[in-house]
This record gives C-alpha cells, sequence and structure tokens, in this order.
C-alpha cells in the first residue's frame, strides 16, 4: 500500500542520466560476509564474484561456462583434468596458477563456525595434483560428473596473499584481493562497498569504473531509492511495485526465470495418526490419506498453478510440476504444468475412500518468499473446493523451518533453488533420508521409493552430459506418477533499472555490476 | 551515595541474569539456528558438524553455562551468521545508532521545550492552540507511515535530500561519523525528523502542562512581587520546577531511541544495531540476540542512573538513599 502510494509520484520524477562512470546499485539480499568461503548464500557470493573469480562460471541461464579454466575434461571415471587460464594475475601482482586452486581447496574446510560451509561443492574430491602451473587434475572418490558446475561456486584466492587470512580480514577488506572484474576500494558489508574497475581483467572489462555495492533490505525503501535516483538499480523488486514501475518511462523492469522451485511438502513419514489431518467432521483418522498416490493426485488437480503464477504471484512465476525451468540443464519440455481439474479430483478422492473429503492444516512462512502467506491462502482454497477442508496457518520462517525439519507439519509450503542441474535438488528433497549416505537431508516428508534411489543415484554418476540429463528427465517423469510432492511454480527474479543501463538479468537471481552496461 | 549505587547494580546484574536465562530456553523453545541458516546443499554429516561446531548438541543447561562462564571472561559468544563475536559485530554498528540517537533527542529537546514554554505561558495565543494541535497529530502518526511521506515529498518529488543510507562518513576517535559532512548531514535529516516528531510533541505538551501548573503558585507571586527580571524567573525558577518529568521522559525515550529505533532504521536503510537485532531474531542467532539485550539493559541502567543523579541537582529535596 505504501509502496503504491509512494509510486504514484514517481511519474513526477525527473531522473537524470546515469553517470557512465559511476555505478549504485541497491541489493535486496543482506551479505553476512565477505569472506567469500565462510556462508554459501546468494547474497554473499553475488558480491564475491565482483572481487574473485571461479574456476568455471554460468551464463544467464545458468549453463556452465569457462572462467579461470579455459578447459576441462574427464581422464577417467574419477579423475577430472582442468586447462587454467595463462596470464591471469591477482589485483596486487601475483600470478594465477594451479597452486592457488589446490590452496583454495585446502582452505575451505579449515573456515570453522560456518553457518552455510563451501564444502557442500567439494564433496567426492579426494585430492588435486598439479601436472604443470596451468595443469590441475582433480581425483575423486567416487565419480563426480558435476564437479565443474560445483566448482562454480568456489572462488579463487591466493596461496601468497591469503596465507594466513581470516573471516575478518576479509570483513575488514584487508584481503579483498582476487582476480575479479573490480577491485576493493573502501567500505564495508555494513556501510556498503566501493569498487573500482579491474583493468587487468582476462574477460571483457566492465562497462563501470567505479560501483557502489550497497544493501538496502527494506523492499519498500530499495524502491524509494531506486525512485529518488540514490542508486540507478535494483533488485528483487516487490510485485506490488512491479506494475507502475514498468509503466513509469524513466525506469525499465527487467525478469528472467529463476531457479527456485516452490512446491507442496506432503507428510509421508506416518503411515498412520496423521498429524494435522482429520477426517470431514474433525475426527481423528487411523490411516494417512497423504499415503495413496490418489489422494495426493487430487490435491495437486486440485491446484489451479496458472492461477497461482498470474493472479496470486502477480505474473512472477512459471507454472512448472519440475525441478528446473525452461531453457535450463535437465529441463524437459514434455513435463507441463497440469491444468486444475476440481471434478476429476473429486473423482480421485471419493475412489480412495474420502467422498466427503478430510480436513488438513497447510503450513508455510509468512516472511520470506514472495507473496508466500498469499499462496498458502490461494491453496487452502483450491483444496477445500475439492472438499479437503484447509487451515491455513503461517508463521515467521524461523519457527516454521525448525518445525518443518523435525517433520510436524502434514503439508507445507517447500523450496528448492538449484545451482543449475537438477541431481542435487533431486538427491536431497525426495531421495530417502539416509544420514550414511548423506542422501534426503532436506527430505521433510520422508519419502522414500527405492526404485527412485536407484534411478537417480544412476542418473548422478552418469559421466556422459547429454546421457545424464536424460537419466534426471526419465526420473523426473516417472516420479511423478507417484507425486510425491505438489510442485507448483518457479519463481521469477525481477530488476528495476534507470532507463540509462541495460542488463539481462539471470536465473541464478545474482547481480553482478560486470553484467550491467550503459544503454546503446 | 555509595550503598545506594551497589544496591542498584546488583539490582542490574540480577535483571541481566534473568533476562538471558529467558533468552536462551526462548530461542530454544522457537527453533533450530540451523536448519534456518543453512545451505540446502548440504548433507546430514555437514549438518552435524555445524551443530557441534556451534555447540547447540549440548544440553541446554550446559550451553548456558558455558555461556555464562565465557561471558565472566567478557565474551558473549560468536554471532551464529557472522561468524564474529556477537559484542563486536553490535559496537561496530553502534555509532550510527547512536548518532540517530542523539540527534533526534537533541532536536525534540531544542524544538520542545521552548514550543512548550510559550504554549504555557501564553495559551490562549493562535500559535499556542495551533502547536496543540499539531502535537496530536505528531503523536498518532505513525513512525512508517511519516517516514514514507517524507520520503516520498523530500526524496522523490523533490529531490532535496537521500532516501538511504549513511553517506559519507569521517573517521573521528577511530570511528565513522556522518555529523561531519554535509553529504553525511543530508541523510541524517529524514530519519531524525522522523524519530523526533514524536518526542517534540511529547516534551511540547510536557512542559506546557509543568509551566501551566507552576505559574499560579505562591513561589512564582513571590517572585514576580519581589521584582525578579522575567528572564530570571523564567529560566530558573519556572524552568528548573518543571524540569523532573521532563528529564525522565527524554532520558526513557533517549533508551528507547537506542534500542528500538528499528522501523527508522529499516525504512531508511540506516546501518544501526535496530536493524541487526530484527535480522538476528529472524534467523534465531542467540550470542547476536543475548548480547544486544545486555547491552540495552546496560544502556537503561546507565540512563536511569544519570536521571537519579540529575533529580538531585534539580530538586535538592530528592534523595538517593532512603537514610
Amino acid at each position: 500500500m505504501m509502496t503504491r502510494t509512494l509510486l504514484v509520484f514517481a511519474s513526477l520524477l525527473m531522473s537524470g542520466a546515469a553517470s557512465a562512470q559511476n555505478l549504485k546499485m541497491g541489493l535486496g539480499g543482506q551479505i553476512t560476509s565477505l569472506d567469500p568461503h565462510y556462508h554459501s548464500a546468494s547474497p554473499n557470493a553475488a558480491f564475491s564474484y565482483t572481487i574473485f573469480d571461479r574456476l568455471t562460471g554460468t551464463d544467464e541461464n545458468a549453463r556452465l561456462q569457462p572462467a579461470l579454466a579455459t578447459s576441462w575434461k574427464m581422464i577417467d571415471p574419477l579423475t577430472w583434468e582442468f586447462k587454467l587460464r595463462e596470464g591471469v594475475k591477482f589485483h596486487n601482482g601475483e600470478d594465477f596458477t594451479a597452486e592457488d586452486v589446490v590452496f583454495t581447496f585446502e582452505r575451505i574446510p579449515k573456515v570453522t563456525n560456518s553457518p552455510g560451509p563451501y564444502t557442500s561443492y567439494l564433496r567426492g574430491i579426494e585430492r588435486t595434483e598439479i601436472v604443470d602451473p596451468l595443469t590441475l587434475r582433480i581425483r575423486t572418490s567416487e565419480p563426480v560428473p558435476t564437479l565443474p558446475l560445483m566448482l562454480q561456486r568456489i572462488t579463487i584466492l591466493d596461496s601468497k596473499t591469503h596465507a594466513n587470512v581470516t573471516t575478518e580480514d576479509f570483513n575488514s577488506g584487508k584481503a579483498l584481493i582476487g582476480t575479479g572484474p573490480f577491485k576493493y576500494v573502501s567500505g564495508s558489508s555494513i556501510s556498503g562497498v566501493k569498487l573500482a574497475r579491474n583493468d587487468q581483467h582476462w574477460g571483457e572489462k566492465a562497462a563501470w569504473e567505479t560501483v557502489d555495492y550497497r544493501v538496502v533490505a527494506n523492499n519498500a525503501a530499495r524502491t524509494a531509492a531506486l525512485l529518488s535516483g540514490d542508486v540507478d538499480m535494483i533488485d528483487q523488486v516487490s510485485s506490488a511495485d512491479v506494475p507502475r514501475l514498468s509503466t513509469n518511462n524513466a525506469f525499465e523492469v527487467v525478469n528472467a526465470t529463476g531457479l527456485r522451485l516452490m512446491y507442496i511438502n506432503l507428510d509421508h513419514s506416518r503411515k498412520e495418526n496423521p498429524v494435522f489431518i482429520t477426517d470431514a467432521s474433525g475426527k481423528p483418522l487411523a490411516k494417512n490419506p497423504l499415503t495413496d498416490v490418489r489422494v495426493r493426485q487430487a490435491l495437486s488437480l486440485a491446484i489451479d498453478r496458472k492461477a497461482l503464477a498470474e493472479r496470486v504471484m502477480d505474473g512472477l512465476a512459471v507454472p512448472s510440476m519440475q525441478f528446473m525451468p525452461p531453457d535450463t540443464y535437465g529441463y524437459a519440455a514434455d513435463i507441463a504444468a497440469p491444468a486444475a481439474d476440481p471434478a476429476k479430483a473429486r473423482a480421485l478422492l471419493a475412489e480412495a475412500g474420502y467422498p466427503q473429503g478430510f480436513q488438513i492444516t497447510l503450513h508455510g512462512s509468512n516472511d520470506r518468499f514472495p507473496n508466500d502467506a498469499r499462496v498458502l491462502q490461494a491453496i487452502g482454497q483450491m483444496w477445500t473446493r475439492i472438499g479437503v477442508k484447509t487451515n491455513v496457518d503461517a508463521m515467521p520462517y524461523g519457527p516454521f523451518q525448525s518445525r518443518a525439519s523435525k517433520q510436524e507439519f502434514a503439508a507445507f509450503l517447500g523450496t528448492w533453488g538449484s545451482a543449475g542441474e537438477p541431481g542435487i535438488g533431486m538427491t536431497n528433497t525426495l531421495a530417502t533420508f539416509d544420514k550414511e549416505k548423506g542422501t534426503g537431508s532436506i527430505n521433510r516428508g520422508r519419502y522414500s521409493n527405492p526404485a527412485y534411489d536407484v534411478a537417480l543415484a544412476a542418473a548422478v554418476s552418469e559421466i556422459d552430459d547429454t546421457k545424464r540429463e536424460q537419466a534426471f528427465q526419465q526420473v523426473m517423469r516417472d516420479v511423478l506418477n507417484d507425486m510425491p510432492i505438489l510442485p507448483l511454480y518457479i519463481q521469477k527474479n525481477t530488476w528495476a533499472l534507470k532507463k540509462s543501463i541495460a542488463f539481462k538479468g539471470r536465473a541464478d537471481e545474482l547481480t553482478l555490476p560486470q553484467e550491467a552496461k550503459p544503454s546503446p | 551515595m555509595t550503598t545506594w549505587l551497589a544496591q542498584r547494580l546488583v539490582q542490574s546484574v540480577f535483571v541481566v541474569l534473568v533476562m538471558t536465562a529467558i533468552v536462551f530456553v526462548g530461542v530454544n523453545v522457537i527453533g533450530d539456528p540451523v536448519s534456518i541458516l543453512i545451505s540446502p546443499d548440504a548433507n546430514q554429516q555437514e549438518r552435524a558438524r555445524i551443530v557441534a561446531e556451534f555447540g547447540l548438541d549440548q544440553p541446554l543447561w550446559s550451553q548456558y553455562l558455558s555461556f555464562l562462564k565465557g561471558t565472566l571472561q567478557g565474551n558473549f559468544g560468536n554471532s551464529f551468521v557472522y561468524g564474529m563475536p556477537a559484542l563486536q559485530v553490535i559496537l561496530s554498528r553502534m555509532p550510527a545508532t547512536m548518532e540517530l540517537a542523539i540527534a533526534a533527542i537533541l532536536l525534540s529537546v531544542l524544538i520542545g521545550v521552548p514550543l512548550g514554554l510559550y504554549a504555557g505561558l501564553r495559551p490562549h495565543s493562535f500559535f499556542a492552540k495551533f502547536m496543540m494541535a499539531g502535537s496530536i497529530l505528531g503523536f498518532s502518526v505513525p513512525l512508517f507511515w511519516l517516514a514514507l511521506i517524507l520520503i516520498m515529498f523530500f526524496s522523490v518529488y523533490l529531490g532535496w535530500l537521500p532516501a538511504s543510507g549513511r553517506g559519507q562518513t569521517v573517521d573521528f576517535l577511530g570511528i565513522g561519523w556522518s555529523f561531519f559532512t554535509w553529504d553525511g548531514l543530508s541523510h541524517l535529516c529524514l530519519p531524525v525528523l522522523t524519530l523526533s516528531i514524536f518526542k517534540i510533541s511529547l516534551i511540547m505538551r510536557m512542559v506546557r502542562a509543568g509551566v501551566r501548573e507552576v505559574l499560579p503558585q505562591e513561589y512564582i507571586k513571590f517572585a514576580r512581587a519581589k521584582g525578579l527580571s522575567r528572564q530570571r524567573l523564567l529560566y530558573v525558577h519556572v524552568l528548573k520546577n518543571i524540569m523532573i518529568p521532563v528529564v525522565t521522559i527524554i532520558g526513557l525515550e533517549f533508551g528507547s531511541l537506542i534500542a528500538f529505533s528499528v522501523v527508522t532504521e529499516s525504512i531508511f536503510s540506516w546501518p544501526g544495531m535496530g536493524k541487526l537485532i530484527i535480522d538476528s531474531i529472524n534467523v534465531l542467532d542467540r550470542p547476536m540476540i543475548v548480547a544486544y539485550l545486555m547491552i540495552i539493559v546496560f544502556i537503561f541502567v546507565t540512563i536511569n542512573l544519570i536521571v537519579d543523579i540529575l533529580y538531585t541537582t534539580l530538586d535538592p529535596r530528592v534523595r538517593l538513599s532512603r537514610d
């Protein structure tokens, strides 16, 4: 409401042209650390990619691209060889060599007290061998065909400069020396960071001499900062502000389909005595109706995904039945989101033995994802329409997440954000929960399907990229017959910028100043 | 005086102890910080490692005991999110909040007291009535709304003042302050105005009520009859006597400005402590929450102490100890 009123004034705004030398960015995600190996979270990653480079990178559709490594190949199932770029220098003049990569891999497990360790991306690596200064061999304990993609999360430090640095040295800016497109000038994650172009960068030179990189976490404040000219571009535009900003001549709204799937997680952990589920008259049920595939399919068919995406999400989502969005690795074009079919859903419920339906509580967060509480309300109504009387309970993310991890809910709004391939998502969300193997770590419904586990494990270790992609697609097709979760939609990422700036947007929601250019 | 101080100290320590215990139990009941913070890419082993590193695998009483042990050594524990000592993270943000609070309280006193005096001395003038009506508005307008209106008018429409951030800071005593630069001052304007509107209204009304109460009293009549100058009458005899409630309110408001300016800080993206505590509560960063609340208790205790001491100078009849 406030932002809408605010935006009325936008039409009165005289927006000055952005100076081509300086780019002022207002970002929505809170940076928690400037140490590139401390806490794996997108705002931290986006910042670190301005100063540091990685061996590999991804384009706007999350497809793999060369970066500090120019090429890579699998020599045998347990060995990868990376050829490194020649003549790359760190900001302080040190040369980049294979030794720096080894040093970086060794530092990551030593970063302690990390709430989101980067060791996840080095999983399976046994040792790293330096063949010559520009050739590196990585030995793994099991085939890791996605290693090049994993390594795009790992920023490379210098073995000499960063030999004894601590997380605090990064936070103070002292250790922010990389090979990346920008150099650190001043500031902190609290006050905002000033960056200057690295004219010696190996890739395309950034268009901006300097960049003001600042977090403006409040949605209304971020939009106001753009309107008042405090910043030239913002990300994570709230869906309420998008219509007004896109009709304003001074600004442009850019969006790109993201990598975050929202889905309804269902409780498979209790075969009997379900929690938060009763029969239509409110009496306890002996059997958990969610264990019946017909019930799960009915609940899925009751959901009008198109309405969710277009109306509840204001068009900032794409209906989806799979983990990956169109044009990315692992996307299957033939898996389409079904249209809502309440009549068929009711028939399926009756067939499963619930002609009167039942009652269920749908849980979720109300402060974490765009319009999360509104989405829950909408789904509650759609389910109630087929006879499944739904109570919606939306709560702050903290307690919600803790309770969801303890299997306290019958159905809740869950999410998965992928890194550009479906394997990890399919393993962590749907494979059988197994502490030893490390599978199903966020399988909060405790779904377990041995056939799926076997097929997925085979797909994950398939070495050939094309065959692996086909295997993933097949596993996804098969598991949808069992409907363990109810996929809903994939979120779109949004940016708003002054007309004088051109920016394409990215699937992985990173806002990188090196990819913004002055408009032609 | 000394016994009184010692009593106060013991009381404060007790308050802090109870508060920390409540926070420990409370946060534990709300949920588990690891499940909020951890990257979904992590597997069970990585998760177990984090839980152990944070000490969350220990029983709650043993976590509390090791916290108390650390506190006695001046270590409030490391923030789960920032990985740095919680106290250090909070102190690094404190100057920004203090700057905002001091500027807002100064502005409130400098505007509120003279306006209140005027309204008390000339209650029937048009200006006084106008200001009194205006102060009701100042009371009732929500901060959040006021902040957005100010941004809309001064930043978006007129384009005079920046809408967010702290601007250029200058290092003084090793800390960055925006007081000293034009850019910094212009960034201070809107948040300070937002925070002070309510307090101006409050102080103004309190001063006015005090003046109206004091003026008809015998000693004022006597002083007037004695032929004291108007200035002396006003600034010594009236003002001094109405100051006790005003000083109490200023003290309390100053404390709450430091502790709870979170709405203003969020809207203006002011990099202060208020924003930090809300972020920490959202992810259940317990060391941060505990350290923050301990600092706040300390600030309130100190302010109340200063207020009590001020009472004795304002009114010699007030005694600190009950002897």
